[in-house]
């Protein structure tokens, strides 16, 4: 038999083959359209902010108060700036270590029983509520019996926060595998210690993005808090007693009809977006020395 | 009463039997470690394994084989009390440890699991390093160690794995290769100095030379150790374990609901060569029963 018998193989393109390389060429193309779609939008935004909040952004911006008189020309956000540092910070202080708790006993413990399965419907459902019925809920329970304070805003953020860091949290405590809890099981470790030791630290990643999902929501909320912290000119580092944030003040300063207050909104714009900024980048990188050890 | 370790290191010896074994000459040799009596295990309602009654000898390689969905591993995880980890599995009848029901009330599965190891069939190390996968145990169980690398280095010693990695300790236990992991979790189990370690699959995601390796270490292993294995590689079965069980899946004929039995407990050499039970027979020949 001579090999010479078998026809040599045609390699050419045929109609199947190029229709695929069109259709190939048109999806990637579709693609690329719905990326730019989406992130147009998000690059005009920043470009804006920065743009418009460069004319007042500067050191004396975040150290200076607010100008009594809203039509007076210069800088001057420091109340805001403090307020929400500090209201953020302590809504933070009390949604993650509860939902991170409720997550761990979603996964952990409750699983798939009746009242795992009440709460997270019950997360469902809070997550759904609108931001301004948290702060009139926190309105009634609270601000109408001690009144406007840093700490009724925090309240309202917390509220908000809390059923997305059970939700995030709970999503990445079940990605850890379950080799991992039955090898820390069979050596003789208890549910507790073993979602210490090993459960947390493994999902802990994951637990921080959700998380500063959540803080980065909570900075940027401005309805809860419309009618919860009330309003100072100078700043006010206790959580007790009326404060100002940042979004409220772009709320406040970009209502009027000065040039020099939609200035400081712009520039209290810019500010928030840093400020979420940094504090992302701080907690990945935290994360991240914590996730190697 | 106890075979005692040849090497000095203190933690790593045996602990003594947790309920009184009769002292005396004559019990050195073939001393039931387990006992089960009437053993069935269901999950919900359906049954898993039915009525398997067998003892397990100390200072032995006891290995558990036959086909899938046997109820091999589900026997094994009776053991050491791994199925209360799973939601809706019951136990009846009785496993006896050192003449324990474990089952008893007033047994805590936490100090069962602390004297009887476990090695699973996916090396499963933590995302720590090395050292720290080791140290994991003893630590958490706060034992009194005078020397945790002494104790960390004996026990990767035992689990032939500290000339592989005594120079990266402190190295990411994910980096090792699916071998070197699997040893490591033998090591992570001895160093709890437990009486017993449970295997299940440990070889099936192992290549043939890994799969030697950790072979010759439960050969090693068995002079200080019980060692249960379940495995459905009858080679390793033949090659390893002084005793063999066979199970195998009994299909109820008024249900069609399938469940493990206890077909024929021998020592491996009888099993291979002379079964009793005309399923194993069929079964270690290649003619699945």
């Amino acid at each position: 038999m001579s090999t010479a018998a078998i026809p040599a193989p045609s390699l050419q393109a045929t109609d199947t083959s190029r229709s695929r390389k069109l259709r190939n060429h048109l999806a990637t193309g579709f693609i690329w359209a719905t990326f730019l779609a989406a992130a147009l939008p998000l690059a005009f935004i920043v470009f804006y902010v920065v743009r418009a909040g460069m004319r007042l952004f500067s050191y004396d911006f975040l150290v200076t108060n607010i100008p009594i008189i809203s039509a007076q020309p210069g800088p001057g956000m420091a109340p805001a700036v403090v307020g929400t540092l500090l209201i953020t910070g302590a809504a933070t202080a009390i949604a993650v270590p509860l939902g991170v708790l409720g997550a761990v006993y979603l996964n952990e413990y409750g699983r798939r029983g009746a009242l795992a399965t009440f709460i997270r419907l019950m997360t469902d459902v809070m997550s759904g509520v609108p931001s301004v019925v948290m702060g009139l809920f926190i309105y009634t329970i609270w601000v109408l019996r001690y009144g406007l304070s840093g700490f009724a805003g925090a309240l309202a953020l917390a509220c908000l926060m809390l059923p997305i860091i059970v939700r995030t949290s709970e999503e990445m405590l079940r990605l850890v595998p379950a080799g991992l809890r039955e090898a820390s099981a069979a050596l003789g470790c208890r549910t507790w210690r073993t979602t210490v030791r090993i459960v947390l630290p493994a999902a802990l990643p994951g637990i921080v993005s959700g998380a500063m999902l959540a803080v980065a929501r909570a900075a940027g909320e401005t309805a809860p808090l419309l009618f919860t912290i009330g309003v100072v000119s100078k700043p006010n580092t206790s959580l007790f007693g009326a404060n100002t944030a940042l979004s409220a003040q772009i709320f406040k300063n970009a209502q009027v009809p000065f040039p020099a207050a939609q200035d400081r909104a712009w520039a209290a714009a810019l500010t928030l977006i840093l400020l979420v900024f940094v504090l992302t980048l701080a907690a990945r990188v935290v994360s991240a020395r914590f996730a190697r050890k | 009463m106890e075979v005692m370790s040849e090497t000095p290191f203190v933690p790593l010896t045996p602990r003594p039997a947790v309920a009184a074994v009769p002292d005396g000459p004559g019990d050195t040799a073939a001393v039931p470690v387990f006992e089960t009596d009437a053993l069935s295990v269901y999950y919900g309602s359906s049954l898993a394994v039915s009525d398997v009654k067998m003892a397990i000898n100390r200072a032995e390689i006891t290995a558990l084989i036959g086909p899938s969905g046997c109820g091999k591993s589900t026997l094994l995880r009776c053991f050491n009390r791994m199925n209360d980890l799973i939601p809706g599995a019951r136990v009846e009848g009785s496993v006896r440890y050192e003449g324990v029901d474990l089952y008893a009330d007033g047994v805590d599965p936490i100090e069962v699991r602390r004297r009887i190891g476990m090695v699973f069939q996916k090396p499963n190390p933590f995302p720590k390093s090395i050292y720290d996968n080791v140290a994991y145990g003893p630590r958490v169980l706060k034992m009194k160690v005078d020397s945790m690398d002494d104790l960390v280095e004996e026990a990767l010693r035992r689990a032939a794995l500290w000339d592989e990695v005594s120079g990266k300790l402190k190295k990411s236990a994910m980096a090792l290769s699916g071998g070197q992991q699997q040893r490591l979790c033998i090591a992570r189990a001895i160093a709890v100095a437990p009486d017993t370690i449970l295997m299940d699959e440990p070889c099936s995601a192992l290549d043939p030379i890994a799969t030697a390796r950790i072979e010759d270490l439960m050969t090693e292993l068995k002079h200080d150790y019980t060692i249960v294995i379940v495995t459905h590689n009858m080679q390793q079965a033949a090659r390893v374990a002084d005793r063999t069980a066979f199970l195998t899946a009994v299909v109820h004929e008024a249900t069609g609901d399938r469940h493990g039995e206890l077909v024929e407990f021998a020592p491996t050499a009888t099993m291979f060569t002379a079964p009793s039970d005309e399923r194993t027979e069929a079964y270690i020949t290649g003619r699945f029963g």
